[in-house]
């Protein structure tokens, strides 16, 4: 278990590293971030010293050297926009992110799972069908035409919810967080739930796939005909089996939740870390785009990690020590 | 053979019909079937794949599934008539007094639950006991069929288990309750011999000493010798010849059956081929017209062309269904 898990650590170091470099070198490639940091009116003199504070003038290599020495000591670089450090930048805005993601799984799985197992139970039932139905919808839609389009409907039309921002938030622990309070989670609600569509068309399908599957196994017979009720074999004998799937791929997509945010934080104006590396990009502020990825990178490293050790739990033919890391 | 001994059968079968309606039409899966079984006995049912066996077994515990569905004809366990009972009735019996034991051990067992888990649920589903009652009848169950340090495996996972240990296992599970009745559906088909041969055993004790009846699947005709008391045979659905195990396999008198025990290997046929039923069982879904079996029967004319109707060939309590049975068994002396 700890081998795996320092064979896990040291891959993931090694995906930093190369991930780094790749991002280091196509930023350095789009463009010169000095045209947008400094104005027009500056005279030669200023801009000179501006691009020497920067380290701008330097080539790409030691550019790039110097990064990785300041990086192994914590260091990412300081925003060239907020004169901040990158990653405590990217680390304020985490919370509401992490909060944002977290909800939209929640939500995908609270719903998804029943819904996904209902429509594997009885799959000619008109339920079902409407379930599979929308579940296509939530593939096939685009995340920021469904925001505005619920934006539209439930915040001007209705005027049920807010559209955008982060609303009250209080403290736990240090972190921000908005679903203590009504207006937090009216606030909450619509993004999460923007999010979570996609996600939730997801665990619809597999648990409904899973439920189908399982259901005609021999297991289950023999479950019935030891006079099992019907509730436990559904809520224990189905249940444990489809959750080895769902709890995998859903594990795998909480990085893509997390990633793939910026869509719905751009649309619904989440102060979270998507919105600050579109913004990023815009101004080609490196440092932040380097050190946001990096973050990402060490998030999915985790997820996995997290994914494979309750994997082993949920299947008990699966141990970690045979799995090839 | 009912009241044979004055007391009511612990399974009277009666005319059973399951049909499958599936889209290309009905497949008679189980027709006509009717068998009893007197406590403390085991009934051999026999017949190739596909010939309704595994079908009748899951009509007895009420596991038919869609599309299939019992037509018509009585099921009566002690007296009821189960046929038309409720679900909520079917599920008081099953794994309480009737039980059944499946084919194939590494399919039966829940792969993500521990063996205690799948035993006690067994228990407490008919029975209002404690945890740890409960998983001390678990623990005595396992030792019974012979299971090691049963206190050890009850933690373990199916993964964890050889084939014959699943078998066990299961077996085990079925005997839990102390049903009057055991469907065992080729219990030991997946088994190596010396294990089939510890299980038969058990089983043959377990119904002498506890007056459980039982219904032992099967396509091999030597456990059916070693363990039945009495012998049906299936074919296409129906069956085709019942009696006694002394009788049927002694002289057998239905053609099908005679090529049955044809086609089992012994030392006194060392050195000659094998006899063969030509020909595989037809598909349900088209079952030629009249006997099911003639065009594989070598006795098969005219007559055949219209189902034989059940005939007691011997005026005791055989049965039989065939135009053209090898009615000079009857008059040999046994070798």
């Amino acid at each position: 278990m700890t081998v795996f898990i320092i064979r896990r650590l040291m891959q993931a170091a090694v995906v930093v590293f190369f991930m780094s470099f790749l991002v280091f070198s196509g930023v350095f490639v789009i463009g010169d971030p000095v045209d947008i940091l400094i104005s027009d009116e500056a005279d030669e003199e200023d801009r000179e010293r501006a691009i020497a504070a920067l380290g701008l003038d330097k080539p790409f290599h030691i550019q790039y050297l110097r990064f990785l020495g300041k990086a192994l000591q914590g260091d990412l670089g300081e925003s060239f926009i907020f004169e901040e450090p990158a990653l405590l930048l990217i680390l304020e805005r985490m919370p509401a992110t992490m909060e944002l993601a977290l909800f939209a799984l929640l939500l995908a799985v609270v719903l998804g799972i029943p819904l996904g197992m209902w429509a594997g139970l009885k799959p000619d039932s008109v339920a079902a069908k409407s379930i599979m139905t929308g579940s296509i919808l939530g593939f096939s839609l685009p995340t920021f035409w469904v925001g505005i389009m619920m934006m539209m409907l439930f915040a001007v039309m209705l005027g049920w919810l807010p559209s955008t921002g982060r609303g009250e938030t209080s403290e736990i622990f240090g972190l921000e967080v908005s679903f203590t309070s009504w207006d937090g989670i009216r606030h909450l609600l619509m993004p999460a739930i923007n999010l979570s569509l996609f996600k939730l068309a997801l665990v619809i399908r597999l648990s409904r796939a899973g439920t189908k599957e399982v259901i005609h196994q021999d297991y289950i017979k023999f479950a019935r005909a030891k006079g099992v009720s019907r509730n436990r074999i559904i809520l224990v004998h189905v249940l444990k089996n489809i959750m080895i799937p769902v709890v995998t791929v859903i594990g795998l997509e909480f990085g893509g939740l997390v990633a793939f945010s910026i869509v719905t934080e751009t649309v619904f104006a989440w102060p979270g870390m998507g919105k600050l590396l579109i913004d990023s990009i815009g101004l080609l502020d490196r440092p932040v785009i380097v050190a946001y990825l990096t973050i990402i990178v060490f998030l999915f490293v985790i997820i996995n990690l997290v994914v494979d050790i309750l994997y082993s739990i949920l299947d008990p033919r699966v141990r970690l020590q045979e799995m090839k890391a | 053979m009912a009241g044979s001994n004055g007391s009511v059968p612990t399974l009277d079968v009666e005319n059973l019909q399951t049909y499958f309606f599936t889209k290309a039409g009905v497949v008679k899966a189980v027709d006509e079937v009717s068998f009893s079984v007197q406590p403390g006995k085991v009934l051999g049912l026999v017949g190739e794949s596909g010939s309704g066996k595994t079908v009748t077994g899951f009509s007895i515990m009420g596991l038919v599934d869609e599309p299939g569905r019992i037509a018509g004809g009585h099921i009566k366990f002690r007296g009821e008539d189960l046929v038309g009972a409720s679900e909520d009735r079917w599920q008081q019996l099953r794994g309480n007094q009737i039980a059944m034991i499946f084919q194939d051990p590494m399919m039966t067992l829940n792969p993500v639950l521990r063996i205690d888990t799948q035993m006690i649920e067994a228990i407490q589903a008919h029975e209002n006991v404690s945890r740890d009652e409960a998983r001390q009848r678990s623990r005595d169950a396992l030792g019974q069929v012979g299971i090691p340090s049963p206190d050890e495996r009850l933690k373990a996972y199916p993964h964890q288990f050889s084939g014959g240990m699943r078998q066990r296992v299961s077996i085990a599970i079925a005997l839990l309750n102390k049903p009057d009745l055991i469907v065992a559906d080729e219990p030991t088909t997946a088994l190596d011999v010396t294990i089939q041969a510890q299980i038969l055993y058990e089983a043959q004790k377990l119904c002498k000493e506890t007056g459980t009846a039982m219904i032992w699947i099967t396509h091999d005709l030597t456990v059916v010798a070693g363990l039945a008391d009495e012998v049906a045979v299936m074919y296409a659905g129906r069956l085709v010849e019942h009696g006694s195990v002394d009788d049927v396999l002694d002289k057998p008198l239905h053609p099908y059956t005679h090529g049955l025990i044809g086609s089992v290997p012994s030392r006194n046929k060392r050195g000659k081929p094998l006899e063969q039923i030509p020909g595989m069982t037809p598909s349900l879904l088209n079952l030629p017209p009249g006997c099911a079996f003639k065009t594989r029967c070598p006795r098969a004319d005219a007559a055949c062309e219209t189902a034989p109707d059940v005939t007691k060939p011997d005026g005791g309590h055989r049965l039989l269904r065939c135009h053209h049975p090898h009615l000079d068994e009857l008059a040999e002396v046994p070798a």
